[in-house]
């Protein structure tokens, strides 16, 4: 074997006069980061194995641990950077695709921060959301072309919604990827807070049927844990026909998360490696799509909304038009900025739009056609806080999904090593040891307890614009004014700048 | 400066409103007296009035109240007119010299029918006169189509409400029902098309607030083919009311729910059907509801309908004597035309105040609201 030329991303440091070597570092770390050495009654540190996800940190009793970026530093160049360098190096050294997790780190613009929000003035009162009803509720689904009334009553009911108390809903994330108490603590959140968690690719474990009007079940490409009686589980079916993080390509969990539980639910064999084709193979163009959109509704007897979740890619507002027209009661976007338990890096950092720009033309597209209002549209990918959401919805955005800052609640520290199976928090992880740090209890009371915090924010910043239902804002874009955009980002974005 | 239109312009107001339920007509000496009462609510760049049953003699033809700026538009106008339109009659709308009244545009009425030939598929009347004035408001150079109803007419213009009424001698007019506005616009270049009411057939609106929910209804609007060239919120109610009751055909009660839905909280409380049915509305329409703060009076060769926004944000009185209802941004305003009226009330945010027409029976606007008992 030749030399390495790796060298270590963090640097662990340990403050010898704190440390009383109880060891709760070495027996947190999965990575194996920190170590015992017997016969010298000592702690040692491997700073290559560390990814800084702050376990041994929070965990460590007497304070007495700290990590910090490696300062080895290359002779400076803007156009080699560390990064770049050692992606070389760990490719000449293995011959494989990067691989990572969670969205993109690279620094691409974050179109949410250079919108501004409107408010209230002298011409019309601010409301105050402690004083007066302030309205989130939310319905996703297909609408008619007309409501039809014959005496006072609705002649003939809206075709299934999906009812939010509040527009936003946890994304899929598969079980596999993440652990059963990930699953389990948003589902229970989903519930308390009246709106939606999705199974993702996963299937849909047994224990967590009991939240099926919570759920919203996945069909992607590798089909993996679809049949009848999951299908008719959730309160809606998502059709994935792609990620944000990773365009064009489908799903991958390793072997090593493929236990007996998620064998089970899955329907493969343990440790087999859960490949999801590319494609589905069985849509290969639009109309194909309408087809398993139908097949669905038969499956379910035309009970449930159909959902169809694609990736923000160039042409995405001519694609949701034909996913509109192909059957689907909801299109959900995925923004490239969004997570994922494994991508390839390549693919994760260069492929796809921003969110607020593909929701922006999409929304546009649709109402030039005159069908907005026939579906309705979520989007995600990247929604960090409250005022992110004020923002996709005045940019047309019936609602949002969330999923990074789901994990972000449940202990997740943006590590990025979800992929390894390892995951120190219990989160990206099947290795029961791990898994049993996430008490579900708690996870569900932190996620519910994240929403409570936005709609409070939301209320609070709807109020100041007059506004008090959310239906009021949903493609609202004169109460956001953009900052430091080029009039073509301004064009797409439907908005004007600050000052006009 | 940019122009009304291509900018929007928020703006306070006083409202008023007064109808004979039995159809009776009366000259508008009454309203102009009523909203000259509110002088100080306005601000001298904005007054109108709109009047049902002025145009006896040719109740079966539209009416279509024209401004121009210069002979241009005219020319374009009438030759549009001319093509499309039999017309029955046209000239300038008489007018009397107002010390006040600076710089008025030119202002012509026109009675006529559309040709038949030039309907298209499955085209009524109605619609295609709605095509017509949205024609001519985008595409006929400094032509602006003021009112287009059936035996009804609107005039408004810059300037102090009771000055313009003086200047379009409405005091030998007489009508069943009339509407009036002065406004206060936060800044205004001063275009007599901005002011209100706004119209569209016989539908015609006078408002109070400024609607924070524009963005929205605006958009969804433009979905329908509504083209919103006037940036204001009286326009998005007028189109709203027209979407929702003439091409969606649902009961006026239901597009009242629609604009001023009310509050979850209540629709809960509300039986089985009920409930299913505003649930529906609101899921289906909740880009039409009207948020923040409004005062509306909604006339219509029906009978007149006054509404204010669910957390009323805007003052609005009520008060009715025989077959009189007056309805007021202030109850002064009232009293000053009807100093002993029979009831006074101030109707609650989200309910409606609704006079139908008794002459139009049961084709009146088809709710189940008694009238003006509803806040009583």
């Amino acid at each position: 074997m030749t030399l390495s030329m790796n060298t270590p991303d963090f640097l662990i440091e340990r403050n010898r006069e704190r440390c009383i070597n109880c060891q709760v570092c070495v027996r947190q770390c999965a990575n194996e980061a920190h170590g015992w050495d017997a016969e010298e009654e000592k702690i040692f540190s491997q700073d290559a194995l560390c990814v800084n996800c702050h376990r041994c940190v929070t965990m460590c009793p007497t304070h007495s641990l700290s990590i910090r970026k490696f300062p080895l530093e290359f002779r400076e160049n803007a156009n080699w950077t560390a990064s770049t360098m050692k992606a070389i190096y760990k490719q000449a050294e293995t011959g494989g695709i990067l691989l990572t997790g969670m969205g993109t780190d690279r620094p691409y613009p974050v179109y949410w921060d250079q919108l501004l929000l409107n408010a209230s003035q002298v011409t019309n009162p601010s409301i105050d959301p402690l004083r007066e009803p302030m309205e989130l509720k939310t319905f996703l689904g297909r609408k008619p072309e007309q409501l039809r009334v014959i005496n006072g009553k609705l002649a003939e009911a809206l075709p299934p919604q999906l009812e939010l108390d509040l527009p936003i809903m946890f994304s899929a994330m598969s079980f596999g990827s993440i652990s059963l108490n990930v699953a389990k603590s948003l589902a229970q959140a989903a519930e308390t807070l009246g709106t939606f968690y999705n199974t993702g690719e996963g299937g849909l474990h047994e224990d967590l049927y009991k939240y099926g009007k919570n759920t919203i079940v996945q069909v992607a490409s590798g089909r993996f844990g679809v049949h009848s009686e999951y299908l008719n589980a959730g309160a809606a079916i998502e059709i994935k026909i792609g990620q944000g993080a990773k365009p064009g390509i489908g799903g991958h969990l390793p072997g090593e998360k493929v236990g007996v539980e998620v064998s089970r639910t899955r329907m493969i064999p343990e440790q087999s490696d859960a490949i999801s084709p590319a494609p589905h193979h069985d849509i290969y163009s639009i109309e194909d799509l309408t087809q398993l959109i139908f097949s669905l509704k038969e499956a379910t007897n035309y009970e449930k909304p159909v959902i169809v979740k694609i990736a923000a890619v160039h042409n995405v507002s001519a694609i949701a038009s034909g996913i509109a027209r192909a059957g689907a009661d909801i299109i959900a976007i995925d923004g490239f900025r969004g997570g994922t338990g494994a991508a390839p890096l390549r693919t994760r950092d260069s492929v796809g739009i921003p969110i607020e720009l593909a929701l922006a033309a999409v929304d546009s597209r649709l109402r030039e056609e005159g069908i907005r209002n026939q579906v309705s549209l979520v989007v995600g990918g990247s929604i960090r806080n409250s005022t992110d959401i004020i923002k996709a919805i005045a940019l047309g955005a019936d609602a949002v999904y969330v999923a990074s800052s789901a994990l972000l609640a449940l202990g997740c520290h943006m590590c990025q090593k979800c992929y390894t199976g390892k995951c120190n928090w219990g989160i990206a992880t099947q290795r029961p040891e791990l898994v049993k740090r996430l008490n579900p209890e708690i996870g569900a009371e932190r996620a519910t307890n994240l929403l409570k915090a936005w709609e409070h924010e939301v209320k609070e910043i709807l109020g100041g614009m007059g506004i008090n239902a959310i239906e009021s804002l949903c493609g609202n874009r004169l109460m956001l004014r953009g900052i430091g955009l080029s009039d073509r980002e301004l064009n797409i974005l439907g908005v004007l700048a600050a000052g006009e | 400066m940019l122009r009304e239109g291509d900018v929007r312009i928020p703006s306070g107001c006083a409202i008023s409103g007064i109808i004979n339920r039995s159809g009776q007509v009366f000259s508008g000496e009454d309203i102009l007296q009523s909203i000259a009462l509110m002088h100080d609510r306005s601000n001298g760049l904005g007054g109108g009035f709109a009047a049902y049953g002025i145009y006896p003699e040719y109740e079966d033809y539209y009416a279509f109240h024209l401004y121009y700026e210069g002979a241009e538009g005219r020319e374009q106008t009438e030759s549009y007119l001319n093509y499309f339109f039999h017309v029955a009659e046209s000239g300038e709308i008489p007018t009397k010299k107002t010390r006040s009244i600076k710089n008025p545009p030119l202002a012509w009425r026109y009675f006529v029918r559309p040709k038949p030939s030039y309907l298209l598929e499955e085209e009524n009347e109605d619609e295609f006169v709605v095509r017509s004035v949205m024609y001519i408001n985008a595409e006929c150079k400094g032509a602006f189509v003021v009112s287009s109803g059936k035996n009804m007419g609107a005039f408004k213009g810059v300037g102090y409400p009771e000055d313009i009424g003086e200047y379009f001698c409405l005091d030998k007019y007489h009508g069943y029902s009339w509407t009036a506005h002065g406004r206060f616009p936060t800044n205004t270049p001063g275009w007599w098309g901005g002011a209100h009411p706004f119209t569209l057939l016989d539908w015609s609106i006078v408002h109070n607030g400024e609607i924070s929910s524009y963005g929205a209804n605006r958009r969804f609007l433009e979905m329908y083919g509504y083209k919103l060239s006037m940036q204001t919120d009286t326009e998005a109610i007028t189109y709203a009311f027209d979407y929702l009751v003439r091409k969606q055909q649902l009961p006026m009660d239901v597009a009242i729910a629609t604009l001023a839905a009310p509050f979850w909280r209540d629709i809960e409380r509300m039986n089985s059907e009920k409930r299913a049915l505003l649930k529906a509305v609101r899921a289906m329409y909740g880009n039409l509801l009207m948020n923040g703060p409004f005062s509306i009076i909604l006339g219509s060769s029906q009978g007149l309908i006054a509404l204010n926004d669910r957390l009323k944000l805007r003052s609005m009185v009520a008060a009715t004597k025989g077959e009189f209802l007056y309805l007021a941004s202030e109850e002064s305003a009232i009293r000053e035309v009807c100093p002993q009226p029979e009831k006074v009330w101030a109707p609650r945010g989200g309910e409606p105040v609704i006079a139908t027409l008794e002459k139009r029976g049961v084709q009146g606007y088809d709710t189940e609201y008694e009238y003006a008992g509803l806040s009583y």
